[in-house]
């Protein structure tokens, strides 16, 4: 039964966005605990938040490779348009993200403490940045980039805008929500409680920021954004996040420390299906769509084929490597540095 | 040179620092994953402290490579979106799947593993742990094979065909992985990495034997190293020869322009080896030549007087800087064959029993810890600069290759890229020499030993 090229083009797309949606949930998670080391400034904090994340860190970044890889590979048209277009912020969110991973890494190896101050100046700035700049490039994004026969059409500053560094801040919310909910879950004492307080604060506020950019995602008119205000579609969006929203401030009343975290989770993916559901089935907004920016058919049905079979795989391992840093972490006595 | 020439130039060279930087990394990344597998494997094996030892010691060292080598990895995968668009663009179908592939089966199985191999010795058993470190080593030889595919495509393009806007459209894809120059390369820079790394550890190993040649962790890294020197340098000898012939089929311009041969000698001479020459791209033939008859015959065609096509044989315009891919073959070639020396005397100096005391041999191996990186890197010189004036080769060319972002933006990324580069590939060499500067010791600890006992109910 030979399947269609729409269903194939569909299946690809949904492919990559798994991909990234993969990335921000695993990876927001530990660029908002970089985030946090501006305001979490106490050693043994900052000893506990590091080591929360050093086992997990590098494959949870692997998302964000397999994600370019297949876009490359299935809409490569789609690719070389969105990363020309984003030349600045993502070369500047490729140079925060080598800071945040070696500072990270290196961490340890600083001799003296005023050093190891650096390392963290340097492993928060750079998750701050990335954070910043990947929501500039989604801000980028949506508000549409100029193309023709394939190729980029701009000046370079597109990407520029008062919508691309709104949803660049919103996003540096988002993800320190992600963290401090992270350490909720993962943390005892002190810092367990400064985190929950944290958390509450970054959930109050993010929802405000969520409706002001709905709103100015409707007035760009470069997406389909009308579609969130018919009932079919926003329905259910707004039940969702409703249902979301309560579940958050009610589980931190419960045992189990990583409710919340999922709560948070569940407000991630309504937002991004909520977006993808306004894109479709633009790739590239406002007018590159699935069909026009698709590789070879052959290609796609490759690919889709290796997904299929190795995703859930990887999926399997990975959680194992969670599996074995998991509990709670516990700063034993202070480390001589 | 007006912009657009200027724009061209400063992409290419920004990959080519940024794969420079990455090549080495990963590199070093499958000779130490594949040096600690053989590590952890002799230690289950044979039981001694001092092999759990030296593999804490390196994987301190492979935890510092792993972090700056993906960084430098993520760059590398956008930087064809950034810089080079249309090939993207028209070879997507076909390198994208490639890489998408070397992500899948590959980088995934080398990140997923990782933390456990180097966080997580006390917090699984001895064999899932071992598990770990041996997914992380095939991971990264994995990953060799889906990049050196995509390359090779680029060298030795098969399997395709043109969709109807002059895109390149898979055909079939075994033809595809398996282009015609793709086992050679695959060979020679497996080879190469193990090589690089064996120079590195023999290095480290050397440094300590000079100071206390009883020291038994350094008689161990010492000893290994120089097998595999002894066994890799040669056969990296005969797999480069085969790669040549290799390329001399598919790419005679490269192979002349390695050479520097202008014109075709007469048959009955042969081809000359070049030890020294200044190739004019201008004048199109070189000055201050020092050559010597025939010896080129021997190793181009296997023969006494078999000649190869010379640059002046083809269009200029389809010739690449002969100066740059001429210079770096020869000290490619020249610092093979004194690291396949070095191995072969360490050979002869093991069967006398004074592998551990012979001064000369240490300061020697000391002295080349970078040689086979150097070899490599210039490897990659002579192939990728002797791809020029092509992407796709005789298909698609660099110039056509670009994205279409202005001067002062590539001039930008090209100048941070540098610095930051520089500043933290400069403090991760700093921190590398300080780790392997330490004596290894009994009871060796980890990187990071509290992670594991902090973390957990």
């Amino acid at each position: 039964m030979p399947l269609s090229d729409e269903l194939i083009h569909v299946l690809a797309a949904g492919a990559v966005a798994f991909s990234i949606l993969t990335y921000v949930i695993l990876d927001g998670t530990d660029l908002g605990v970089g985030i946090l080391f501006a305001v979490n400034r106490n050693a043994r904090h900052r000893h506990v938040m590091a080591f929360s994340i050093l086992p997990i860190w590098d494959g949870n970044e692997t998302w964000l490779v397999l994600g370019g890889g297949g876009l490359l590979a299935m809409f490569p048209a789609a690719y070389s348009i969105f990363l020309s277009a984003m030349y600045a912020p993502i070369f500047l969110m490729l140079l925060s993200l080598i800071f945040r991973g070696v500072a990270l890494e290196f961490r340890d190896r600083a001799e003296t403490e005023k050093r190891q101050r650096w390392h963290d100046v340097a492993f928060m700035g750079g998750s701050l940045l990335a954070t910043f700049f990947q929501g500039v490039v989604l801000g980028g994004l949506i508000q549409g980039i100029p193309h023709m026969d394939g190729q980029y059409r701009g000046g370079g500053w597109d990407w520029f805008s008062a919508f691309s560094i709104f949803c660049g801040l919103v996003l540096v919310a988002g993800y320190s929500l992600l963290g401090a909910c992270w350490l909720y879950w993962r943390t005892t004492d002190d810092l367990h409680a400064k985190s929950r307080r944290q958390a509450k604060i970054l959930a109050a506020i993010i929802p405000a920021l969520l409706a002001v950019i709905v709103v100015w995602t409707l007035g760009l008119q470069t997406v389909h954004a009308q579609r969130w205000l018919t009932l079919p579609v926003g329905g259910p969006i707004i039940i969702l996040f409703v249902c979301f929203t309560i579940w958050f401030w009610r589980s931190f009343n419960r045992k189990h420390h990583f409710l919340p975290l999922f709560a948070v989770l569940g407000w991630f993916i309504t937002a991004y299906g909520a977006m993808i559901l306004a894109m479709y089935p633009l790739i590239i907004p406002p007018s590159l769509t699935l069909p026009q920016a698709s590789s070879a058919r052959l290609s796609q049905v490759f690919m889709l084929g290796v997904f299929g079979i190795l995703v859930p795989i990887t999926l399997a391992y990975s959680t194992l490597g969670f599996w074995v840093f998991r509990g709670k972490i516990r700063a034993k006595e202070r480390r001589q540095t | 040179m007006d912009a657009s020439d200027a724009t061209l130039l400063l992409a290419r060279a920004q990959f080519g620092i940024t794969i420079g930087f990455h090549i080495v990394l990963a590199a070093v990344s499958i000779g130490l994953a594949n040096f600690l597998m053989a590590l952890e494997g002799l230690w289950l094996w044979r039981k001694k402290q001092v092999y759990m030892d030296l593999y804490k010691f390196w994987l301190k060292i492979f935890a510092l490579n792993v972090a700056v080598g993906t960084a430098s990895g993520l760059v590398m995968e956008f930087e064809f979106g950034t810089n080079w668009g249309r090939l993207s663009t028209v070879a997507g179908s076909i390198i994208g799947p490639l890489m998408f592939l070397e992500v899948m089966v590959a980088f995934f199985l080398e990140a997923g593993f990782v933390g456990i191999m180097l966080f997580g010795l006390k917090k699984v058993g001895p064999k899932l742990h071992f598990f770990s470190t041996c997914a992380v080593a095939i991971g990264s030889l994995f990953s060799a094979f889906w990049i050196l595919s995509a390359n090779s495509w680029l060298h030795t393009p098969a399997g395709y065909t043109f969709s109807p806007d002059g895109r390149f459209f898979p055909q079939d894809w075994l033809e595809i992985i398996f282009n015609p120059s793709f086992p050679y390369r695959m060979i020679h820079m497996s080879f190469a990495a193990f090589l690089g790394t064996a120079f590195m550890v023999g290095a480290a190993g050397a440094w300590q034997l000079l100071r206390d040649p009883s020291n038994p962790h350094a008689r161990i890294m010492f000893s290994m190293a120089m097998w595999t020197v002894a066994i890799v340098g040669p056969m990296q000898i005969v797999a480069g020869d085969l790669h040549g012939e290799n390329t001399l089929e598919h790419q005679p311009q490269k192979v002349a322009a390695m050479e520097g041969s202008w014109d075709r000698p007469p048959h009955f001479q042969g081809e000359p080896l070049r030890l020294f020459a200044i190739p004019d791209m201008s004048e199109k033939r070189n000055h201050y030549e020092l050559a010597i008859p025939h010896i080129g015959s021997l190793y181009l065609r296997h023969s006494w007087t078999g000649t190869i096509k010379s640059l002046n044989e083809f269009p200029l315009s389809d010739i690449p800087p002969v100066a740059i891919v001429f210079f770096a073959f020869r000290a490619m070639v020249g610092l093979g064959f004194l690291m396949a020396g070095i191995g072969i005397a360490s050979l002869v100096i093991r069967k006398r029993g004074r592998l551990y005391n012979t001064r000369w041999l240490h300061m020697t191996v000391l002295l080349m810890a970078p040689a086979g990186f150097l070899a490599m890197l210039c490897g990659w010189v002579v192939t990728e600069v002797g791809r020029q004036p092509f992407t796709v080769y005789g298909l698609l060319r660099t110039a056509q290759s670009s994205s279409p972002v202005s001067l002062s933006f590539v001039t930008t990324s090209f100048m941070s890229i540098i610095g930051v580069y520089v500043f933290v590939f400069g403090i991760g060499l700093i921190y590398l020499m300080r780790a392997i500067a330490i004596t290894p010791k009994k009871g060796e600890k980890g990187p990071e030993p509290q992670l594991a006992n902090e973390t957990g109910q």
